[in-house]
């Protein structure tokens, strides 16, 4: 097959597949099986891939472990809620999420630069900290609300409006990936020296990947925000983030499609386990410590689910060759 | 003046606790590179070891403290043989992902079985004031500080007078080259947890009795701090941890007495990253070169 007849099938198949997604949880919603309650967990997922979308480009394909995106998230939060609360049209909720987002961005670019020299668990760390440093403020300052928090934040978020989101986000990062930035982000995953020898400007690619993950955790902080109502500083702890990596590794860091489909098994896993809410948390814990023990690639490693990749195996019966 | 040296008293105290916990963090960094989230959470359960012993078996202060120090010691070795000893060859992330897991475990295991309510920890030894000169300080502060001190002496000659402080050593210079020795590294490993646990469980007890309160997510932010006072003594040197955690409890009383009590966290974590940033390897910590 000619690569780009086999491209534009595989467009065509994202389009079906995205346009299908959107139609089967509009039915739903429309005869009545997607209430209120069970939109809270729909909203959730679309929430949380777009987090997790993000915080995957940074962990699972660059390779920098990053335990603060909740710091990023709180940004595009509290942008978003500032600005709808002053005016509540949906003008400046769209103003509001963009604006978030590119704020995070550049809090992205400004902690990243400094701190993505550190390697490993000292990045986890620093990142952890600035976190830390955001929702302290959040805390404190006084256009947040302080530790009481933002309510009363008007509703914009719907389900078409949260898919558009959410497709538009993934388009757009699995574009990256397959760019050639995307593939530099790789390289430094798989070899930061080997790559930096390659002529990679490894600072540049690694804050670039820090810098969507950031502006994406803007644009889901500021979903957030429109979906729920009401922002606490204390929901965008340590809890938070780990809530996030946790979507990434259960689906498979440097797997797109496994963030997709851990970010919908996780919340509906949360959903069923409501009434247990101490429980949940045990049963979340052991989750963690047991993927991490015996199938530490998560669900999906670093491969993609894709129809065209199903249709070929069954064809050739042979490994797939990308 | 006076109000600078009563800061000092209390910062002595707060940092004596933070760099028991700190020690913790930078004996387990120090032998399998592994940033121990659940270390926090063993002091948490030694705090509420402590409580069980005094509201429950009627214990003083010294023996409820043994008694956390040794069960605390066995969960760490426990919790190692579980959850880190499979991942020995893992890539360190794969073991910073266990570590929170472990830590999250703990912490609402506790939430379900004692609930989430906070307990008030009783006053086993008595607040009672000392006046020197300007300067006050209870029984407490000196209880606290004295322990501390001992136990730092006590772990000073472990490390560095007994055969199995000497396997310490050699295996967190060179795992491998131990092994070829004939150092059991597994054996070595769990005594480190036992060790780290062990002070983390005092360090429970004593923060139990000196903010008078425990609940079961106690441990996440001192867990953090103490982290950071490991970093910025520098991680996997003991006497780094010492000074980084009683130099993380001057900052914290420092700001709390001169500037606002809600940034103190703010400070310890900015402290943190301009380490990080400036000289990773902390203030004792040597610079390792990267090899290729």
């Amino acid at each position: 097959m000619d690569v780009r007849q086999s491209r534009k099938k595989n467009t065509v198949i994202t389009l079906v597949l995205a346009l299908g997604s959107f139609a089967i949880v509009q039915g739903l919603i429309m005869a009545g099986m997607i209430r209120s309650y069970q939109m809270v967990t729909v909203a959730t997922i679309c929430i949380n891939i777009i987090l997790a979308a993000g915080l995957n480009l940074v962990t699972g394909f660059t390779g920098q472990f990053s335990l603060g995106h909740a710091g990023f998230m709180a940004i595009g939060a509290y942008v978003c809620a500032i600005l709808t609360l002053r005016d509540g049209s949906m003008g400046s909720f769209f103003i509001g999420t963009i604006l978030g987002a590119v704020m995070a961005a550049l809090c992205g670019v400004l902690i990243g630069i400094p701190t993505l020299r550190l390697k490993g668990d000292y990045l986890a760390i620093a990142t952890l900290g600035f976190a830390e440093i955001i929702r302290i403020f959040a805390q404190n300052l006084v256009i947040t609300g302080g530790a009481a928090g933002l309510s009363g934040i008007p509703k914009f978020t719907n389900w078409p409006m949260l898919w558009a989101f959410t497709v538009v986000t993934l388009i757009l990062i699995i574009a990256f990936i397959k760019s050639s930035h995307g593939r530099a982000c790789i390289a430094i995953r798989e070899d930061e020296i080997a790559a930096e020898s390659m002529g990679i400007n490894t600072t540049k690619y690694k804050v670039m990947a820090f810098a969507i993950g950031a502006f994406f955790a803007g644009v889901g902080g500021a979903l957030y925000a429109s979906t729920f109502y009401i922002l606490k500083p204390t929901t965008f702890g340590f809890m938070k983030s780990i809530d996030i990596l946790m979507v990434v590794v259960l689906g498979g860091m440097g797997s797109m499609t496994g963030t997709v489909i851990a970010a919908a098994v996780l919340a509906i896993i949360t959903m069923l386990l409501q009434s247990f809410s101490e429980l949940r948390m045990v049963l979340y814990a052991i989750m963690l410590v047991a993927i991490m023990l015996f199938r530490p690639q998560g669900l999906m490693g670093d491969r993609e689910l894709s129809v065209p990749g199903f249709i070929k195996k069954r064809q050739k019966k042979a490994p797939k060759a990308e | 003046m006076s109000q600078f040296l009563q800061q000092i008293v209390n910062g002595l105290s707060l940092g004596s606790i933070y760099a028991l916990l700190a020690l913790g963090y930078t004996m387990v960094y120090g032998i399998i590179k592994l940033i121990n989230f659940a270390h926090a959470d063993i002091y948490m359960l030694g705090a509420y070891i402590g409580f069980a012993c005094i509201t429950m078996f009627g214990l003083g202060f010294f023996p409820a403290m043994i008694i956390s120090m040794v069960l605390c010691a066995i969960i760490g070795i426990v919790m190692e043989r579980i959850a880190y000893k499979p991942l020995r060859n893992s890539p360190r992330i794969t073991l910073l992902i266990t570590a929170i897991g472990v830590s999250f475990f703990m912490e609402y295991i506790m939430v379900y079985f004692v609930g989430a309510n906070v307990r008030a920890f009783p006053d086993v030894i008595p607040k009672t004031q000392y006046h020197l000169g300007s300067v006050v300080i209870n029984l407490q502060q000196i209880v606290i500080l004295f322990t501390t001190i001992a136990l730092m002496l006590l772990l000073q000659f472990i490390v560095h007078k007994t055969k199995i402080g000497k396997a310490m050593r050699a295996v967190s210079a060179d795992r491998d080259a131990a092994e070829l020795m004939g150092i059991n590294v597994n054996r070595t490993i769990s005594t480190t947890f036992a060790i780290g646990s062990a002070l983390a469980g005092a360090g429970g007890v004593m923060v139990g009795m000196f903010y008078n309160s425990i609940n079961p997510l106690m441990g996440m932010m001192p867990g953090l701090k103490c982290f950071v006072a490991a970093v910025f003594g520098g991680i996997g040197v003991i006497p780094g941890a010492m000074i980084g955690g009683f130099g993380i409890g001057f900052i914290e009383t420092m700001v709390s007495g001169y500037g606002s009590s809600m940034y103190k966290d703010a400070v310890v974590f900015a402290i943190l990253i301009l380490v990080l940033i400036f000289k990773p390897a902390g203030l004792l910590g040597k610079n390792t070169r990267e090899k290729v």
